[in-house]
């Protein structure tokens, strides 16, 4: 599931001037990459990506002056592929009327803007990578631990909202809570946000909606965080074989994004804030190059070969 | 695996009462179950999960389980989406 973002989006978003008055604006953008159409200008089509927004400088519209007045004609009307989503001119520089005849015919919407290329192109690119990244909705609650995001997940009813709840009280930040929309702004990084209608709020069982941010304060809530960990909360099974050492890593895949995950078995009496508490901590010490199982594993391999050396004398 | 689409009749939509009659009816079957509108998929046992939908009057979602009592699950909840009047 990704956001479809129009050619509109992008007229309203950066205050383009609409050159051309066919009404084609509904045209999607699908793609975040832009082109700078140098060598099609130079006539060479063959690799032209006619699915990305078309950027015209003062590089591109000064080599076309310098074309005779028939070559510039068909190179602008094989230019106008009916597919590309919008032509954008930048520095507001005067549009070829070739241009303006070729993209009639494909009914290509012209743009204009007073921004430098470079410049206009990475911001578009930004807001198209922003707007146009892969997403989804995880059922669990995203909560800030010592500045690590840690997704807890499980089924209905184990104790997300509860626990997230203690964390709260600890000084740690809510993000969202049962309805978790996460989205993959670029590779390897996962970022999740609470989707606006619940943004802040807790359901707990008895209590009923709670508002975090009216109850706590400010201080107890982001809008959006990096997920670093997720935590799968189960109830306790006694044939169950749960990580003792913690040498073992397992991941879960998010948008074919891995994170790391530790599963965490549920039963009465065990106080999962403090164990959530923890294992953010030991998370952040191991990515701080420090890991208290390996080490405890190379000091356990030196004692047991040393009593290997006492034995033989 | 069960699924079924369905089209909401209550006139204020799947509204905070409708929605919390709605997680009760699912929390009841083992199953795991999740409703999906316009490509956004939730657990149908979470409340705010189901009211993060906004589900209006006349929209249709699809009602998805998978286990045991599947079938049941998707039935039994649908029928309530349809004959759910406040």
């Amino acid at each position: 599931m990704s956001k479809k973002v129009t050619v509109k989006d992008l007229v309203k978003e950066f205050s383009l001037e609409v050159m051309t008055d066919w009404n084609q604006l509904h045209r999607p953008i699908e793609v975040s990459d832009l082109h700078r159409p140098g060598l099609e200008m130079a006539g060479f089509f063959t690799y032209h990506p006619v699915e990305r927004i078309q950027l015209l400088g003062r590089t591109e519209l000064t080599f076309l002056q310098g074309l005779d007045e028939q070559t510039r004609a068909n190179r602008l009307m094989e230019f106008c592929h009916p597919d590309i989503p919008c032509i954008i001119i930048t520095r507001k520089l005067e549009i070829p009327r070739e241009l303006i005849n070729g993209a009639k015919k494909s009914r290509v919407p012209v743009l204009r803007t007073s921004q430098a290329t470079t410049r206009f192109g990475s911001r578009v690119t930004n807001y198209l990578e922003y707007n146009l990244a892969p997403s989804t909705t995880l059922h669990g609650v995203l909560i800030d631990v010592y500045g690590v995001g840690v997704l807890l997940m499980g089924s209905s009813g184990i104790g997300k909202s509860e626990t997230a709840l203690e964390l709260v009280k600890r000084g740690h930040r809510l993000i969202a809570d049962d309805a978790v929309e996460i989205y993959q702004y670029d590779e390897n990084s996962l970022v999740g946000t609470a989707p606006k209608l619940i943004r802040y709020l807790l359901e707990i069982r008895g209590v009923g909606i709670i508002n975090v941010m009216t109850l706590f304060g400010a201080g107890a809530v982001r809008d959006r965080k990096r997920i670093s960990l997720v935590i799968q909360l189960e109830a306790w099974q006694e044939q169950q074989h749960y990580d003792r050492l913690g040498l073992d890593e397992e991941n879960y895949t998010i948008i074919e994004t891995e994170i790391p995950k530790l599963t965490i078995p549920v039963r009465p009496g065990r106080n999962l804030a403090v164990i959530i508490e923890v294992a953010a901590m030991n998370f952040r010490l191991k990515r701080l190059g420090f890991h208290a199982a390996q080490q405890f594993v190379q000091q356990l391999g030196k004692a047991i070969e040393d009593s290997d050396d006492f034995s033989d004398e | 695996m069960a699924e079924k689409q369905v089209t909401v009749t209550n006139p204020s939509g799947l509204h905070a009462r409708p929605a919390a009659v709605f997680i009760q009816t699912a929390s009841r079957f083992e199953s795991s179950i999740k409703i999906e509108k316009n490509g956004k998929e939730v657990d149908a046992k979470s409340l705010l999960g189901v009211m993060s939908l906004a589900v209006k009057p006349n929209e249709t979602i699809t009602i998805r389980a998978e286990g045991e009592d599947a079938e049941t699950a998707v039935e039994q909840l649908c029928q309530l989406v349809e004959s759910y009047t406040e």
